[in-house]
C-alpha cells in the first residue's frame, strides 16, 4: 500500500477516478442544484443532512474496524475550537448565500449551473486568497489559534474497541435520521 | 441500465456510497474526501501568475504547498463525475439562475452573479478559517471523530440556516 501511496501519478489518477464517483454520487444524491441545498437550509428538506449523516456513519464504522488493524491513518485538520466557530459561521454565510459548498459547486458546474462557475467557483478562489493575504497578520492576533482539540481525533483517545463508542453512537445518529424522516411528512 | 438514467437516487443509498468512497480513498491513497483546499492551491496558482516573490514570502502559501496533487484532480473529477450523471439523466441543462432564487428573489443575471461572486469569497474565507468544507470537515472530519470537525460542521448549518432564513423571509 505505502508504495501505491507513494506512486505520484497513480495518486493524480485515482484522485480524479475518486471525483469522478463522488460527482456522479453528489449529482445522484441532488446536491449539485442550488434549490436541493437551500431547502435544507430553510429547513424544508433534509436530503443534505441525510447524506451526510449516512456518508458519516460508514466512514467511521469502517474506520473503526480499519484503524486498529492499522491499514489506515487518521487525518484530521489542526485549529480551535475558536477557529471552528467563527470560521464555521463565516462559511455558513457564504454557504448559504453562494448555495453550494466548495464540494457540490463542482458538481453543480457538472450540472450546467452557470452562476457556479464563473461566479461562486471565482468568489471562492478570491477568498482563499485574501485568506492566505491576511493569514499571517490574523495569526499574530490571535484570530487564528491552535487548541488542546488541534489535530486531535477521539479514535486516539478511546480505550479498547472503538465500536464500543461508535455503534452507539451510530445509533443516536440513526435516531436521528429517523426524527427527520417522521418531521419531514 | 435504468438506475444510473435516474435523476435522483435516495439520499441514504448515495451517503452510504459516499462513505464508502471515503475508506477507499483512505485506503488506496491515503487521504479523505474534501474539497476546499484545491480553491486555495488555485488561489496560489494565480498569485504566483502574477507575483511570484509575493507567494515565495506568504505564510500561509509556505506552509500549503500550491501543487496539482490528489485534492486537486479530486475537484476537476467532481465536475466531470456530475456532468456524467447528469447527461445520463437528461439533467443536464444551462442554467444562470437557479429556480428558487428567480422565483423569489430576482430573474436577472447580473444580480445573481454579483450575489454568488460575493458568496464565494465569504465561503472561502470561511472554509480556511476553519479549515475545511461540508466534505472535509462536515463528513470526513467528523467520521473521524474530531471535535475541530464536529464543532465547525454545526456551525456551517448555524450560519447557513441563519442566513438562508435573513435571505427568504422566515
Amino acid at each position: 500500500m505505502t508504495k501505491l501511496h507513494e506512486n505520484k501519478n497513480m495518486q493524480l489518477f485515482l484522485g480524479l477516478l475518486m471525483g469522478i464517483v463522488f460527482g456522479f454520487l453528489l449529482h445522484k444524491g441532488g446536491v449539485s442544484k442550488y434549490d436541493i441545498i437551500l431547502a435544507q437550509l430553510r429547513l424544508t428538506d433534509f436530503t443534505v443532512l441525510k447524506i451526510m449523516l449516512s456518508a458519516v456513519i460508514v466512514t467511521m464504522l469502517g474506520i473503526s474496524y480499519l484503524y486498529p488493524k492499522g491499514m489506515v491513518k487518521i487525518q484530521v485538520k489542526p485549529g480551535s475550537i475558536k477557529n471552528s466557530i467563527i470560521g464555521g459561521l463565516i462559511f455558513g454565510v457564504g454557504f448559504a448565500t453562494l448555495g453550494y459548498c466548495p464540494g457540490t459547486i463542482a458538481a453543480a458546474v457538472g450540472n450546467g449551473y452557470l452562476d457556479g462557475l464563473i461566479g461562486g467557483m471565482i468568489g471562492i478562489i478570491i477568498g482563499s486568497g485574501i485568506y492566505a493575504a491576511f493569514y499571517s497578520d490574523w495569526k499574530k492576533k490571535r484570530l487564528i489559534t491552535e487548541d488542546k482539540y488541534s489535530s486531535l481525533s477521539m479514535f486516539d483517545s478511546m480505550k479498547g474497541n472503538p465500536f464500543r463508542y461508535t455503534l452507539p453512537f451510530s445509533a443516536i445518529l440513526v435516531i436521528f435520521m429517523i426524527i427527520l424522516e417522521i418531521a419531514e411528512l | 441500465m435504468r438506475i444510473f438514467t435516474m435523476v435522483q437516487w435516495s439520499p441514504y443509498i448515495v451517503g452510504i456510497l459516499i462513505g464508502a468512497l471515503n475508506l477507499v480513498a483512505m485506503l488506496l491513497s491515503d487521504k479523505v474526501l474534501g474539497a476546499s483546499t484545491s480553491y486555495a492551491k488555485a488561489s496560489g496558482m494565480v498569485r504566483n501568475f502574477f507575483d511570484k516573490e509575493y507567494v515565495k514570502k506568504n505564510e500561509f502559501y509556505l506552509q500549503n504547498a500550491i501543487n496539482i496533487d490528489w485534492g486537486f484532480m479530486l475537484v476537476v473529477g467532481i465536475i466531470i463525475g456530475a456532468f456524467i450523471s447528469a447527461a445520463l439523466s437528461n439533467d443536464f441543462s444551462l442554467v444562470l439562475v437557479p429556480n428558487m432564487w428567480a422565483n423569489e428573489i430576482s430573474n436577472s443575471f447580473f444580480v445573481r452573479f454579483i450575489i454568488a461572486v460575493f458568496g464565494g469569497i465569504v465561503l472561502g474565507i470561511g472554509s480556511r478559517w476553519a479549515g475545511g468544507c461540508t466534505s472535509g470537515h462536515g463528513i470526513s472530519g467528523t467520521s473521524q471523530l474530531s471535535v475541530l470537525s464536529w464543532v465547525a460542521s454545526i456551525f456551517f448549518f448555524i450560519g447557513g440556516i441563519a442566513t438562508a432564513f435573513l435571505i427568504y423571509g422566515f
